[in-house]
């Protein structure tokens, strides 16, 4: 059984560091969830983005979730967005490709390439596995 | 979509969208009389009457970003598959209700799903209270954001307390022998 009593164990350890987390150091995890993103299965990989941030332990990532972010046919679509550095635009992302991300890119400042959506012009040059479908 | 879960959440999704602060889902297997019922009810900024008339036409949407909107058309379609349907009333300042109805039993209704997942996502997207309810019969679950924050304070989005609601939800749906997956 689930008890409150956990929770509060819970709280106690995290307290310190919500406390300790400073705007200007947080990574920002953002996943698209409109009815695109979540049928072409966003909600999976927004779970394994949470499960790998707490496998991690890593203090100052933020996920979050937000609505559609545009381009139906490369969702799942996740943004991250480390301090002091341009927004990246990953897409069709996978539960495995996520946690890949949160790895080298969150944790270790590279980013995954092959994954990311590059526009010049306003129009998406990247991709050739969208190409293909 | 092949959960009812993976619905719920973006029928939520517009809620959020609507600027709502409070969302109430309900599902309810009325095993009984062969129906799930499924209820999301918001307070967020309503709909105007003109778009209501036709909201669950999939040519009717407020987004920019796209001309379709697919969300209730997609839900309407599961429900009527499944010999039911689907209703969305609503009063613009007010908020929005939307209720599904499906044949239990109907060989196409897909299962409920992890609504532990969708519960724990739309924690992660903003500043919403969720108070979910689970029927099965005459048991029931609930679940309510409002007294998880009693005892950890307002921020539950860290991953430890969400991995607590989430198999909470779990347990509790399946102490009443919630139909997951059938
Ligand atoms: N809970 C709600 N509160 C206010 N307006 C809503 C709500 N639900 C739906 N609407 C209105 O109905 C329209 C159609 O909703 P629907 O979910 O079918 O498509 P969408 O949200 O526009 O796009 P999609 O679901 O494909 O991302 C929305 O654009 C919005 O204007
Ligand atoms: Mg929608």
């Amino acid at each position: 059984m689930k008890t409150i009593q956990e929770l509060e164990e819970i709280r106690k350890n995290t307290l310190d560091r919500v406390n300790q987390r400073r705007d200007r150091n947080t990574t920002r995890i953002v996943v698209g969830m409109a009815t695109c993103g979540i049928a072409a299965g966003a909600r999976p990989v927004l779970l394994a983005i949470m499960d790998e941030v707490e496998k991690l332990n890593l203090k100052d990532v933020i996920v979050a979730q937000t609505g559609c972010i545009g381009v139906c046919r490369l969702e799942p679509i996740v943004e991250v967005i480390r301090p002091g550095e341009d927004k990246v635009t990953y897409i069709k992302m996978t539960p495995e490709k996520a946690r890949r991300v949160v790895n080298e890119h969150v944790v270790g400042g590279k980013v995954v390439e092959e994954y990311v959506m590059h526009i010049v012009d306003g129009k998406i040059i990247n991709d050739y596995t969208v190409e293909k479908d | 979509m092949r959960e009812i879960s993976l619905h719920i959440m973006d029928i939520a999704q517009n809620s959020i969208s609507a600027g709502a602060k409070n969302i109430y889902i309900e599902v309810y297997e009325n095993i009984n009389e062969n129906i799930l019922k499924v209820t999301i009810i918001d307070d967020g900024k309503g709909i105007d009457s003109d778009i209501l008339d036709n909201v669950t036409d999939p040519f009717v949407t407020s987004r920019k970003t796209r001309k379709v909107g697919l969300g209730l058309s997609l839900f309407e379609a599961a429900c009527k598959r499944c010999d039911g349907g689907l209703s969305v009333k609503s009063k613009l300042g007010e908020g929005t209700e939307v209720t599904a109805i499906l044949k239990y039993d109907h060989i196409d209704r897909a299962p409920i799903g992890r609504i532990s997942d969708t519960i724990v996502s739309l924690i992660l997207s903003g500043d919403i209270d969720i108070k979910y309810k689970h029927r099965v019969n005459d048991k029931i679950f609930e679940f309510d954001t409002k007294e998880i924050k009693k005892t950890v304070g307002d921020d539950i989005k860290e991953p430890e307390i969400l991995r607590w609601i989430k198999e909470y939800i779990d347990e509790g749906i399946k102490n009443i022998d919630g139909g997951v997956w059938e």
